[in-house]
This record gives structure tokens, C-alpha cells and sequence, in this order.
């Protein structure tokens, strides 16, 4: 167990590097440097300018060098400005080197980098933002994936029959309803004068600091709806593959209630699929959490994403991509882990 | 068994019949069946795939799942309506009175829950005993059942077992209760041949020692006989004989048991001078069944006008016990009569020797997981040492249970992998080393293959006709499209198939009929070896014995060579004029038929031969059980490999079975016949037959 | 002008509409609670092979549930032909009836004719046996339609990107008038769903807005189709460490949020580098190679049919390719202009692009799996002893005998595809603010949703609607494909 759970750890490591380069190379692009110059300096700089601007502050360097230094496997860089004075990516300006400045200073020494947008440590802002964003996730788990559960197995259980066909339908249509339609319909339903139904607020700024029922569950039931469908189709699946399996007549043959056959004999063996189901759908929900956030403007990690990406905001965006990234692998790893605890065929030696 | 005051009988099915429904049409699966079980008996369902006799067993059970509906007829339990039962009632019968037994015992097995909670389930719903009792219980069955290490077994999952023992374990939960019946869906099926007999040995023993009655679902006459009193043939639906086991097999009174008996290969059958008859025509679908008696079209005894005039009732046989039939004309029928159209042939001439095998070796690198990338890799030796010959116009037989590296071998032939050491030698010309990309069209041509599962040979998407052309575009045959067509047309008529199959898609094809076109397209290039990797076992047994006949005439035609690879002794002695025995990679013995047969034996070829069942009442088998189950290649033990479950290996001093690989003894005129044992030449040559036939 | 009312002339058919639609809802919640409950009837047969169940409860609401489920389809049938005659004269959804017709003629016409024929249709006729797969097809072909006709002009009451001051945020069945008390003569008299907040027809937008879904999403989701079927059947075929690799690189970008991906890639700055061209390039050239592998490894053998095949194969797919990746004065402007046959903007270039890129993977991953299983047939092996090539194999007998769940996976595929292009929309990405497409009408909608819902309630409709259908035919392909 031990090295299987090492060797899926390089993998992870592997992947993240990959990601984070890649991510690095995307957002240290030629304009987007440019328009990082003019919107930081000033917007009528000349194309020299500009370079210099950039020069100045370490931005000229081969890919590799800014992304080790980002890393912090690389001495961050000390660049003499025009003027004599130093400039540092560890210590900011300064006349002489300061003593005491760590030669290295990125990711891997908690250095994040700075906010142009919030105007604060990218490292502050993300753990903010991050926390917001659980306690919405949170809710939103403890509503999907029971529902979607029962769902899916008790329509799975007696495929074909009329229970089988409503649920089915109600999962499909739930599928079928993207966070931005049905955020949408439920804003202009129960939130919106039109209707007049006032039943419950159309932003959930508030829910930041004190949630509610009436702000906090239009989000939460916007995000776990789309979700829902998909966890309880694939429990469908599963639960009425199982059901068909030979182990489940020789199961009920032995003259075990079906009450019993479903609980004891067929719900863990359908649970297994479901189970990965259910943590591969992280990469999914960020989505949904980013258009949530968006659309009820509720300022967490997603809406945080939208602020940095659509203003430029490297280093915040490089931080937000990093940890979007770190908890879908993350969660890939803990599925790996649990499918094996779960299906005792996979042998783990 | 000619009990004057019977018992009133555990089991009565009375005018069965039963239906599944589709959007379509009712499908009748079973209809008109009638039998009794008496208590302690032990009944036989015998019938060719489709026949509905897994329905019956259904049937009795009431689980038919959601399209089954029983039509008429009822099912009395020791008495008792079932169709009167409530489900609680039902429910309390299942697994407490009745217990049944599949094919698959993997499948049958909760793969999440551990052996020993789905074995203590049976009793804790049923008596309503403590858990401590319950597993009491449970480790006696599994002693009853011959595991080794009760406890242990108790704690694990069904896929840390072996097949034999996950077959054992489905045994021990079917008579954790001590049913009154039991029954057994075709329980050794998926099993290799010296596991069932040792599987189909338990089962009998326990029979006797629970006084449970069976009812034995299966399409092997040979196994019926071994385990059986009485004996139910169906055929589409219906029973249409009944009677104890020495009747039916010897004097039985239906056209369809006969046609049957004629079609299997029993000891003294040759292919020359006295073939099998194979049943004309094909298996009537549930819903195209002809009027009147359902064997009609394909029954050598048909009257127009009479036999298709109304359904046919069954009628006792006077003078034997309970002996029923569903024949009109079973009084009229001369039984004696020898079989019709017996046509012997001429043997053929066996030619040079055009493959030559030397010392061939394979080994795998295996991961220890696939989990795992990496970690340590294993070797599986899957053939070790292999030598032997194939002339022209030979049929050499390979024969050997599961994971004993016959199609490694082949593989190795046809150039889809390539030998880890050693000689493969076609006509004097090297290709054990040439993989297939590499051989020229010829060569590819030369050897082709016939594979096992007649279900899965062909392409479903590309109509037969497309399949065959393929293959002759393949090995450059025909200058045009016209021509290849032509020859494909006249590769059909070569197997028997009528020209409008060219344009047919495989689904529309039965088994046999597949594998005919299976045939078709590896004598596409004019092939002159073919690899047949059981062709015939997944076949009915009455179209077996035509597919079979089918590849022999050819071979006479063609001067074909044939590596016949098959577990199936009976097919083997019958079409085959040199055996080669495998076990664990390694050739055990090899020698013309008739040597291998007879003894000396080595011990596998022995335990083997005495396992498999033979569907003939003349024959008397010597009892040999083989313990424990093949060993894994992946960890094949030390010196012979069929050291662990060598019933002769005491005989051998200083323990050389376990530390060397034996020599070769050879045997025989120009030492043909060989044989890899430590057992000295006298104590193998003073080995008694295994197979002994009463003669009339 | 009055405003026109939802029904107009119809409105006594609305009393109906609701009570049997409430009806139905009650009945349908209760039969699912009744069935943890109560048991179903017994079934008997007889003798003529029929079923009969007897009536219990559940049997009882079963029935009143079909005949409420008749009724409020009878009722909108009703709404819908009487719209279709009457025009706006039957109010609002009168009007759109009507605007519709040519959709309704080839609705009818295309199910008519497929029913009638379905037994010779093998699995597209088997889908008219599942009334979900069937309301499914119905519904996404009613939005292809839909796009079709508006591209000739049809449906469309209003240019979608007209504006006009004096419909500003105005409610549905508003009379149209271009400035404040000025009536447009020849123009359609009303906003039928309203307006937007720009005075632009949120109705003539809806509909225009699927030519953009319809144009875009089954052809990315076919690109993505080559891309993981050329990439995913060798990783399968061989394995070893090409599998490793592709596998690798396959969850390299699944792990990448979606969303984050289309923040990096759909900006104006990326798409200013020319990285989206470079990776149309690349991309691009799967269905090229798809093609010619597919074509040579069933016809080497015919040297005489293949070689002039395959010349013509390459030279009509290389000219679309090079004139599709080739933009006058764009990253890659290789052909001469008189040679180049489109250019794409590259707005929409790079939304392609992206989708492609997202679904690829997936894809890749479903092909392996299917070849994965296909590989260990007998009839592989029969061609493998047959000395056939690796691609043959592959694309000849392993590819077709996986199209089942292929062509299941490609509906379900082409929904998400929509949503994602929604998703695109929603945050104003690629697409040119202007373009009516469903996501970014959703997102002009969404800051006045309050107060306005309308602008945004329509397309969100149209698309959960879209997605809806897609889902269920692939639910029904699904069910059908298993019945054999």
C-alpha cells in the first residue's frame, strides 16, 4: 500500500510540475507582460519602454530561471537598477543587498507573489478566498451526494420499473441544466420582483459573512443540482448492473429479503463506481463554483479566479491555478486510494 | 430402484410451461415438462444449449426475473403448491429446502463480502441461530467440502480462491442448511477437467451423506451418467425421454436420444472406419418451431402428415420403469438398427515431416500487479522445452487443462510472438523467430488458425462473404474482385454453406455455422497447417460431431496438417492419430493415439483420463482424484511440474521429483511414444488401464 | 398597440393547460411515493399469450397519470396548431407558433417519413420504438431546424443585433416601435419575447443564437472524436510505453479545471502570440491522418484503387486544411489568398480550438477503454494471424464494433459540448460581444435578473432545452443499442 500510494504521489508530483509550467508559460506571455507593464507603469509607454520596465524587474530572463525562481529552487533574481540601487524578487528595492534576504523565495517558501488587483500577498488573499469557498462546497456535498445516492439506488434497484423511469428522468433533466441556466431560472423563479416570490435573495454577498437559508441555499442548490444528476445516473448504472449479477440471484435464492439483497449484498458493490465518480467530479464542480460565485456574487476562490484572469493579475492567477490544480490531483489520489479500500479485488500488495 | 411403495417424491413438476415475453411475441422456453424427483435421487436435465432447462430450474425456483411468466402447469414442493406460496413462504424455502448451484462460481460469489459471512447468512436467516453456531457450522461444511484451512478460507474474499475452491465454497453455502434439494446449473462447466471430476466426486459423496435429492442441470451425458439415477432429455422445450439412466443410455426409445448418443465420440469411434452421425439441420429458434413433434424436420423416422399433425403427449415405455417418451413412432422403430448412412473412409496417408518444433521455449515478463507500474516483474515460463513433429496429413492432438501453455505454443507458431529460445522449423525453414510482420505472404498463409469461440471468431460488423474476401485480398488469391469473390463462393460451398451466406452479417448465423466460416477463412490461402484451438467445445454436442467431420474431410482433401489443441479426451481419441500431453508448459507425453490411451501412462495422462466423463454404460473407469488445483505458471514448483499432485510420487526414491525435471522414457517401436516421468520403465509399463470397456 | 397577452385568442385553453398539468405533477409524485409503499397488481397470463395485471392502487394513479399526461400534450398540441393559424392573434405563443411553421413541416415531415421506414433503419428506426429516445431526436432536431431555417432568413421576426432605444428591457409582447411613439411600417409589430437591454428582439436572438451552437458544437465534438480515436485506439493496440505516455498526457490536461484552461487559452493576449493556431494546426490534422490510415490499410492490397483514392482523399482534406489554418496576415499564412477558401475569426478559431482540446482527452480515454476490451477477440487475433497491419486492425475490427457506445458518448458529448460553449458565453470569452449565442445573451441578462428576467430566462430555456434532448437520445440510442 505504501508504494502504491508513493508511486501515485510522483505521478502527482510529475503532473503538478507539468501543469504549473504550463500555467507559468500561459500567463508570462509576451502581452500579457506588455499589458502587466502598461497597466502597473504607465499606459502611454513606448515598446522600449516597456522593455526596460519589464528589465527592471526580472521579467526578461529565460522561461525556466523565472519559473524555477517562482518555484523556489532557483536564487531569486537581483537585478541593479538605472538608478544603482538593487532590486530583488526576495527583498523588494534597496540600496545594498540587505542582510539576511533569503537567497530563495518562491512557492516552496510560502512566497506567492504580490496582488496587482487586491493589492495584497497572493498567499493572504487565496487562503481567504479558499476558506469562503469550502464552506459552500461543504453544503453543497452534504446536499449532492446523499440525494444523488439515494437516487441512483433506489432507481437502480428495480430498473425498468416506474420509480426506475420517473428518477431517471428527474436525474437527466438535472444533467441537462448547466449552473448558469438553472441559476438562472432559480434567481428569476424565487428571487426576482417579476415573479414576486421573494422567497430567497438573488446574491449571496452577505452569506460571506453570515449565511443563511434565505442567501446561502440558491447557490448551493445551483451548484449540486448539475452535479447531482451525473452522481446518481452513474449510481443508476451501477446499482442496476450489480443487481443483474449472478451473486445477487444466488443471493436472493438463499432466501435474503430484497430489503436485505440491496442493503447488504448489492449497495457496496454499486458504490464502488459512484465512489470515483463522485471525486473525479472536483475538476467539474470548480467550474460550477466559478459560475456561482460569479452569478451570485459571492466572493470566493472562483469569483477570485474571474477577478485575476480578466485583470491580469499574474501572480494571483499563477497562486489560484496552483491550488485548482493541487486539490483536483489531490482528490484524484484520495479516489485512487479509497477505490482500492473499497473493491477488495484490486489486491494491494 | 424399483421401489414397489414409493416415497411420496420431494419435487413434482407437473405440465410445466413457461414464457418469457418481449415487446414482440411470447416466447415459449419450456413447455408441457413434467418430472418427480424422489427423495434421495439424484435426476439428470440433459439438453443442447436453448433447450430450456436452465428455465426449469428457474422455474421451480419462482425467480424468472421481470419477462418469465409461468404459463401452466405447477410446481409442487414435497407436496405443496408453489404457485400457492406467499413470498415470505417462498422466501423460507429458498436456501432452507431448495439450493441451487451455477456454472460460474466466481460469479456466483459476493466479490465485497468475505466466504465465511456469506456462508453463516444461509443459517442465521434460516434457524435463527447464534453467529458462534452459525460459524460452527460453517467450518464443518467447509471440512465437509474438502478445503484445507477452514478458518482461513472463512476470512477471505471469493477472488483470493482458486475456481475449484470458489466452486466448493458455493457447494458448502448450498448445503449450509441441509437442503432437502438441490439444485445444480451445469456446477462444473467452467471448471478444468481434473477439478470437475474431483468437483462432481464431492458432490455425489455429499449427496448421499445430507440424503439430499438433485436435480442435475446438463448438456454432458458422460457427467450425468457419473452422478445420476434418473435422466429428463429435452430438446426445445420439452422433455422427450424420461427413464432411469441404464434405459436411456442403452435402450432408449426417442429418434432425438439416439441421434445424440450417435453424435458424441465414444470409445470405439474412429474417423475412418466408424464416424460419428451428426443431427441434420439446425436447433429450431422458440419462435420458429415447426407444428407437431419438435424434432420432426431434423428425425430420421419423420412421417409427413403424422409426427407434424399435433403436439405429440408422452408416452410410457411398458417395459421398463417410469421409461417415458414423446415419440409417435416409438413402437414401429427398429432400435436395433445400426446407424444410417455409415460411411467408412479410406485413412489417409500420413506424409514428411513439414513442422519440426526443437527445444522450444517462451517465457513472459510479467508485472507482479498491474496496479503497478514497475515493482518486481516475475517470468512465467510457458513453455518449456517443447519438441515435436507434424507430418503432412497428421492430425496431432494437444491436449492439456487451462494456463498448460498450449496457446502460448500457438502463438509462437503463427508468429505472434516469437520464441524465447529453441527451433520452429517449417519446411527445414526457421520462423520461430520471425514475427509475423516479417513473414512473407506464403508463410502466413501456410499456417492459419480456427479459434475457440464461435461467438467471437468473426467480425459482427462485416458480412461473412467481406470476412472471407479479406482474407484471400490478404494472401494475394484472385487478380480481381470478381475472382475473389468466385473463390469465396467456392470456400463456402467447401464448408457446407449455402452461397446466399456471403452476404449475411454473423449474427444471423448460428454457432456451428460461424465456425464453418471460421474454417472457410483459414483455408483462405490454401493453408497447410492449422492450428484448431478447440474448435468444437463451445459447440453443441450434436453439431460438434458435423464441425469436426467437416475439418477431417477437408484435411483428407487439402493433405492438411492438424494441431488439434483440445481438453476434450473423447474428440481427441476419435479424430486423432498422434496425442501430445501438456502440463504447466511442459510436454508429459506424446505418442501415436492409440499408445497414449493405453499404458504406460504418465501420471497427468492417467489422472486425465480418468476424469473425464464418458457417456457409455459399457465403460469402467478406474478412480482416480486429482487434489489441489493446477498450479499457477506464474509459480510453477520445482522439478516436475506435476510433482504436487503426483499420486505416484512416492514411488520415486530421494525425493528426485521435487529437485529434477525427468528425462524422457521412451516406449514403443522407433521409440515413438515417450514419456517425461522419474518412474522407473517396469513400474510405468506395469501401469493398469484407466479405461476398461465390458465387452457384450 | 395593445401588448399582446402569452395566449391571446386561446387563453380559455389556459385553465385546462395548468389544471392538467398540476394534475400530473401531483400524480406522478404520488405514484413514486405509492411505489415504496404498496405492491404492484398481479400479473396473470392466458391461454392467447396475453398479460393481464390486475388493478391495485398504483394501477389506478398509473392510469390517471397517462390520461393527465394526454390531456396537457393535447392542450399545448392545441396551443401550438391554433398559434400556428391564428398568429399573434393567439397571443405571444401564437406568434412564435407561427414564426415557427417551417420548423413544424419539417419536424413532421422528417418523423413521418423515419417512422414509417424505421424497421430499414437499423439502429437510427430501433430509436423510434423509445418514446425518451424519440422526444429527444425530436428535440434536438427541432433546434437544428430552427438553425437551419433562420439561416435562410426564416424564423427571425428581428435583425438579432438591431437596437432599439425604445425597447429597452421591455416585456415580452411588447408592440415594436423603433424610437419612442415611432411605428416601424413593414416590420413585425412586436417583440414577441421582449427586449433586451439593449433594445435588441430576445426572441430573433434565441433563434439565432442556436445557428452558433448548431454550427459549432457537433463539428468540435467531431474533431475531438478524430483526435481521441487516432490517439486512443494505438495507445490501447500496443500499449506499453505509448499507452504510458498518452495516458499521461491525457490526465495532464484532465486534471486542468475547465475553466481555468478556457481563462488561459481564450484571451486576447494568447490568441495575440498565435499559440490557438498553432494548436488548429496540429489538431487539425487528425481527420487528414484519420483518413488516409483508414483508407490505405483497407485497400493496400488494391494498389490501382487505392492510390488514386487516397490522391484524392489528401488533396480535397489538405486544401480545407491549409484553408482553414491559413489567415491572411494571422500566426500562420501559408496560402495565397486566391487559394484560400474561408478564413475563421480568429474569436471563434480559438472557442473551437479550446472545446476540441477539452474533449479530447475524455474521448481518448472512452476509445481506449473499448479497444482495451475489442483488442482480446478472437476475430483480432484472427486477423493478426492473418498478417494484417497494426492500423487495419484497429480502424476495421476493433473500431467498428465499439461504435455503439461511440455514438452514444458523441450525443452526450455534444450537449456538454453546448454547455460549455455556454460556459464561454457566460463569461464573455472568445465569442465577439455582440454574437447572440445562448451563453452570452445568458451573461448580458444576468445583471438586470431581478428586475428583468426575461433576457436571460429565454436562452437559458433554449439551451436546457438543447442539452435536455440531447441527453435524452442518448438515453434511448443507449437503451435501443442494448437490446440486441
Amino acid at each position: 500500500m505504501t508504494a502504491f500510494i508513493l508511486r501515485r504521489v510522483a505521478v502527482m508530483i510529475a503532473t503538478a510540475l507539468s501543469l504549473t509550467f504550463v500555467v507559468f508559460f500561459l500567463t508570462n506571455l509576451g502581452p500579457n507582460l506588455e499589458k502587466l507593464a502598461k497597466t502597473q507603469g504607465n499606459v502611454r509607454m513606448s515598446d522600449e519602454q516597456v522593455d526596460t520596465w519589464l528589465a527592471n524587474r526580472g521579467y526578461d530572463r529565460p522561461l525556466f530561471a523565472k519559473y524555477g525562481e517562482w518555484l523556489g529552487i532557483v536564487p531569486g533574481f537581483v537585478v541593479e537598477q538605472p538608478d544603482g540601487s538593487l532590486r530583488g524578487r526576495c527583498f523588494g528595492e534597496a540600496d545594498t543587498l540587505p542582510p539576511g534576504a533569503p537567497r530563495f523565495c518562491g512557492v516552496l517558501q510560502g512566497e506567492w507573489g504580490y496582488s496587482t488587483v487586491f493589492r495584497g500577498e497572493v498567499g493572504e488573499i487565496i487562503a481567504i478566498r479558499l476558506g469562503l469557498t469550502a464552506k459552500l462546497m461543504l453544503w453543497v456535498m452534504l446536499l449532492m451526494v446523499p440525494a444523488a445516492l439515494l437516487i441512483g439506488v433506489l432507481a437502480g434497484m428495480r430498473e425498468g420499473s416506474r420509480t426506475d423511469r420517473t428518477l431517471s428522468s428527474v436525474s437527466i433533466l438535472s444533467t441537462a441544466t448547466p449552473e448558469y441556466v438553472s441559476g438562472v431560472i432559480f434567481i428569476a423563479l424565487f428571487a426576482s420582483s417579476a415573479t414576486g416570490l421573494k422567497w430567497f435573495k438573488g446574491t449571496a454577498t452577505s452569506a460571506m459573512e453570515n449565511a443563511t437559508f434565505e442567501n446561502f441555499f440558491l447557490p448551493v442548490v445551483t451548484i449540486a443540482l448539475f452535479g447531482m444528476g451525473y452522481i446518481a445516473r452513474m449510481t443508476r448504472a451501477s446499482m442496476a448492473e450489480v443487481m443483474q449479477q449472478q451473486y445477487i440471484r444466488t443471493a436472493r435464492l438463499k432466501g435474503v429479503s430484497f430489503r436485505n439483497v440491496v442493503l447488504k449484498h448489492a449497495l457496496r458493490n454499486a458504490l464502488i463506481a459512484p465512489f470515483t465518480v463522485i471525486m473525479l467530479q472536483f475538476p467539474w464542480l470548480l467550474n460550477g463554483v466559478v459560475i456561482v460565485e460569479t452569478l451570485f456574487n459571492y466572493k470566493g476562490f472562483g469569483w477570485t479566479l474571474v477577478q485575476a484572469a480578466s485583470n491580469n493579475d499574474i501572480e494571483l492567477l499563477l497562486g489560484v491555478s496552483v491550488v485548482s490544480v493541487f486539490v483536483v490531483l489531490v482528490t484524484q489520489l484520495l479516489s485512487d486510494v479509497g477505490y482500492v479500500y473499497l473493491n477488495p479485488r484490486i489486491k494491494v500488495a | 430402484m424399483t421401489d414397489p411403495t414409493p416415497e411420496p417424491p420431494i419435487l413434482e413438476i407437473e405440465n410445466l410451461s413457461i414464457s418469457f415475453f418481449t415487446r414482440l411475441r411470447e416466447i415459449p422456453a419450456v413447455m408441457d415438462f413434467s418430472c418427480t424427483v424422489r427423495p434421495g435421487e439424484a435426476m439428470g436435465l440433459v439438453g443442447e444449449s436453448g433447450c430450456g432447462k436452465s428455465t426449469v430450474a428457474l422455474g421451480v425456483m419462482r425467480d424468472l426475473g421481470a419477462n418469465g411468466r409461468i404459463t401452466g402447469g405447477r410446481v409442487k414442493f414435497k407436496g405443496r403448491d408453489m404457485a400457492e406460496m406467499s413470498d415470505a413462504e417462498l422466501r423460507a424455502l429458498r436456501g432452507r429446502e431448495i439450493a441451487m448451484i451455477y456454472q460460474e462460481p466466481m460469479a456466483s460469489l459476493n466479490p465485497a463480502m468475505r466466504v465465511g459471512r456469506q456462508l453463516m447468512e444461509v443459517p442465521l436467516i434460516h434457524e435463527k441461530i447464534s453467529k458462534n453456531k452459525a460459524h460452527a457450522r460453517a467450518l464443518e461444511v467447509l471440512h465437509d467440502v474438502k478445503l484445507p484451512d477452514p478458518e482461513r478460507i472463512m476470512k477471505a474474499y471469493p477472488h483470493q480462491l482458486s475456481g475449484g475452491q470458489q466452486q466448493r465454497i458455493v457447494i458448502a453455502m448450498a448445503l449450509m442448511s441441509k437442503p432437502s434439494l438441490l439444485i445444480l446449473d451445469e456446477p462444473t462447466t467452467a471448471l478444468d477437467v481434473t477439478v470437475e471430476a474431483a468437483v462432481v466426486d464431492l458432490v455425489k459423496d455429499l449427496g448421499r451423506k445430507y440424503g439430499t435429492s438433485m436435480l442435475f442441470i446438463s448438456h454432458n451425458l458422460g457427467l450425468v451418467l457419473e452422478t445420476c439415477d434418473r435422466l429428463c432429455v429435452m430438446y426445445s422445450g420439452e422433455a422427450v425421454e424420461t427413464g432411469n439412466i441404464a434405459d436411456v443410455f442403452d435402450k432408449m426409445r426417442h429418434p432425438y436420444t439416439q441421434a445424440l448418443f450417435r453424435s458424441i465420440p465414444l470409445p470405439g469411434a474412429d474417423k475412418n472406419a466408424k464416424p460419428l452421425v451428426a443431427i441434420p439441420g439446425n436447433f429450431p429458434l422458440p419462435h420458429e418451431r415447426p407444428p407437431g413433434c419438435n424434432f420432426g424436420p431434423r428425425c430420421d423416422y419423420f412421417e409427413a402428415g403424422r409426427c407434424d399433425a399435433q403436439e405429440v403427449p408422452m408416452f410410457d415405455v411398458a417395459d421398463a420403469n417410469r421409461h417415458e417418451t414423446r415419440c409417435l413412432r416409438f413402437q414401429e422403430i427398429d432400435w436395433s438398427r445400426q446407424e444410417i448412412g455409415e460411411v467408412a473412409t479410406q485413412k489417409t496417408e500420413i506424409g514428411d515431416t513439414i513442422l519440426r518444433m526443437e527445444e522450444l521455449k517462451k517465457y513472459y515478463d510479467v508485472n507482479a500487479s498491474s496496479l503497478f507500474k514497475g515493482g518486481e516483474t516475475r517470468v512465467v515460463k510457458a513453455n518449456e522445452s517443447l519438441t515435436f513433429e507434424a507430418r503432412e496429413s497428421e492430425t496431432l492432438a494437444i491436449v492439456g487443462e487451462s494456463g498448460c501453455g498450449k496457446s502460448t505454443f500457438a502463438k509462437v507458431l503463427m508468429g505472434l510472438e516469437t520464441a524465447t529460445d529453441g527451433h520452429v522449423t517449417l519446411d527445414n525453414r526457421e520462423i520461430g523467430d520471425t514475427p509475423i510482420q516479417k513473414r512473407d505472404t506464403a508463410t502466413v498463409a501456410d499456417i492459419q488458425m480456427v479459434f475457440q469461440n464461435p461467438f467471437d471468431t468473426l467480425n459482427p460488423s462485416m458480412s461473412v462473404g467481406r470476412q472471407i474476401m479479406r482474407a484471400l485480398e490478404i494472401f494475394r488469391i484472385g487478380k480481381t474482385e470478381a475472382a475473389r469473390r468466385e473463390k469465396m463462393l467456392d470456400l463456402l460451398d467447401l464448408v457446407k454453406l449455402p452461397r446466399e451466406f456471403a452476404d449475411r452479417m454473423p449474427r444471423q448465423l448460428s454457432g456451428g455455422q460461424k465456425q464453418r466460416v471460421g474454417i472457410a477463412r483459414a483455408f483462405a490461402g490454401g493453408a497447410r497447417i492449422v492450428v484448431a484451438d478447440e474448435p468444437v467445445s463451445a459447440l453443441d454436442v450434436s453439431v460438434q460431431a458435423a464441425v469436426a467431420d467437416l475439418l477431417m474431410e477437408i484435411q483428407r482433401n487439402e493433405k492438411t496438417t492438424l494441431l488439434f489443441i483440445s481438453h476434450d479426451l473423447g474428440i481427441v481419441r476419435y479424430l486423432s492419430d498422434r496425442v501430445l500431453v501438456m502440463y504447466l508448459g511442459h510436454v508429459v507425453e506424446i505418442g501415436d493415439t492409440a499408445q497414449v490411451f493405453a499404458p504406460p501412462y504418465h501420471p497427468y495422462t492417467e489422472a486425465l483420463l480418468s476424469a473425464v466423463p464418458i457417456a457409455d454404460t459399457r465403460v469402467t473407469k478406474k478412480h482416480i482424484v486429482l487434489e489441489g488445483d493446477v498450479p499457477s505458471a506464474m509459480d510453477p514448483p520445482p522439478g516436475c511440474p506435476f510433482q504436487t499432485r503426483c499420486r505416484w510420487k512416492s514411488q520415486v526414491p530421494d525425493s528426485r521429483c521435487e529437485v529434477e525435471v525427468p528425462p524422457m522414457v521412451r516406449f514403443g517401436p522407433d521409440s515413438a511414444h515417450q514419456i517425461k516421468c522419474h518412474l522407473t520403465r517396469e513400474e510405468l509399463e506395469g501401469m493398469e488401464p484407466v479405461i476398461t470397456l465390458a465387452t457384450e | 398597440m395593445e401588448p399582446l397577452t402569452w395566449t391571446g385568442a386561446l387563453s380559455p385553453l389556459l385553465p385546462v393547460l395548468w389544471t392538467a398539468a398540476a394534475a400530473l405533477l401531483i400524480l406522478s409524485v404520488l405514484r413514486l411515493v405509492c411505489g415504496f409503499v404498496l405492491a404492484p397488481g398481479e400479473a396473470t397470463t392466458h391461454a392467447d399469450g396475453t398479460l393481464s395485471v390486475t388493478r391495485g392502487p398504483l394501477e389506478l394513479i398509473d392510469t390517471a397519470a397517462l390520461w393527465t399526461l394526454c390531456a396537457t400534450l393535447a392542450v399545448l398540441g392545441g396551443l401550438l396548431v391554433g398559434g400556428a393559424a391564428l398568429g399573434h392573434g393567439a397571443g405571444i405563443v401564437g406568434g412564435m407558433s407561427r414564426q415557427l411553421v417551417p420548423v413544424w413541416l419539417a419536424l413532421a415531415l422528417m418523423l413521418g417519413l423515419s417512422y414509417a421506414f424505421r424497421r430499414r433503419l437499423g439502429l437510427y428506426g430501433k430509436l423510434f420504438d423509445s418514446t425518451i429516445g424519440v422526444s429527444g431526436f425530436a428535440l434536438v432536431m427541432f433546434w437544428v431546424f430552427a438553425a437551419l431555417f433562420v439561416s435562410f432568413d426564416l424564423i427571425a421576426t428581428h435583425d438579432p443585433l438591431a437596437q432599439s432605444a425604445a425597447m429597452k428591457n421591455e416585456p415580452p409582447g411588447t408592440p415594436y416601435t423603433r424610437m419612442i411613439g415611432e411605428v416601424a411600417e413593414g416590420s413585425y409589430p412586436y417583440f414577441l419575447l421582449g427586449g433586451d437591454n439593449l433594445g435588441r428582439d430576445v426572441f430573433s436572438r434565441m433563434i439565432a443564437g442556436a445557428l452558433v451552437v448548431v454550427q459549432i458544437a457537433p463539428l468540435a465534438t467531431a474533431f475531438a472524436f478524430m483526435v481521441g480515436i487516432t490517439l486512443g485506439l494505438p495507445a490501447a493496440y500496443h500499449g506499453g510505453r505509448l499507452d504510458t505516455v498518452l495516458t499521461f498526457l491525457a490526465n495532464l490536461i484532465l486534471a486542468f479545471p475547465v475553466i481555468l484552461l478556457f481563462y488561459l487559452l481564450v484571451t486576447p493576449e494568447i490568441v495575440a502570440t498565435g499559440i490557438p493556431s498553432y494548436m488548429a494546426a496540429v489538431m487539425f490534422v487528425f481527420p487528414i491522418a484519420f483518413f488516409t490510415i483508414l483508407l490505405n490499410s483497407r485497400f493496400h492490397t488494391r494498389p490501382r484503387l487505392r492510390t488514386p483514392l487516397l490522391i484524392g482523399v489528401v488533396a480535397v482534406l489538405g486544401w480545407l486544411y491549409l484553408s482553414l489554418i491559413s489567415e491572411r496576415f494571422g500566426a500562420i499564412d501559408i496560402l495565397p489568398p486566391s487559394l484560400d477558401l474561408f478564413d475563421i475569426p480568429g474569436g471563434i478559431l480559438v472557442v473551437f480550438v479550446s472545446v476540441v482540446f477539452v474533449n479530447s482527452p475524455t474521448v481518448f480515454r472512452i476509445v481506449r477503454g473499448l479497444a482495451l476490451d475489442t483488442r482480446t477477440r478472437d476475430y483480432v487475433a484472427a486477423a493478426q494471424t492473418r498478417g494484417e497491419g497494426a492500423w487495419y486492425i484497429m480502424l476495421w475490427e476493433i473500431l467498428p464494433n465499439a461504435r455503439g457506445p461511440l455514438i452514444v458518448d458523441f450525443c452526450l458529448r455534444v450537449g456538454y459540448t453546448t454547455i460549455l460553449l455556454g460556459t464561454l458565453g457566460f463569461f464573455g470569452l472568445g465569442l465577439p460581444p455582440e454574437s447572440p449565442d445562448w451563453g452570452s445573451t445568458i451573461n448580458d441578462g444576468r445583471r438586470l435578473l431581478a428586475i428583468y428576467p426575461h433576457p436571460a430566462l429565454a436562452p437559458a430555456l433554449a439551451l436546457l432545452s438543447l442539452v435536455l434532448g440531447l441527453n435524452l437520445l442518448a438515453d434511448g440510442l443507449r437503451e435501443e443499442s442494448l437490446r440486441d
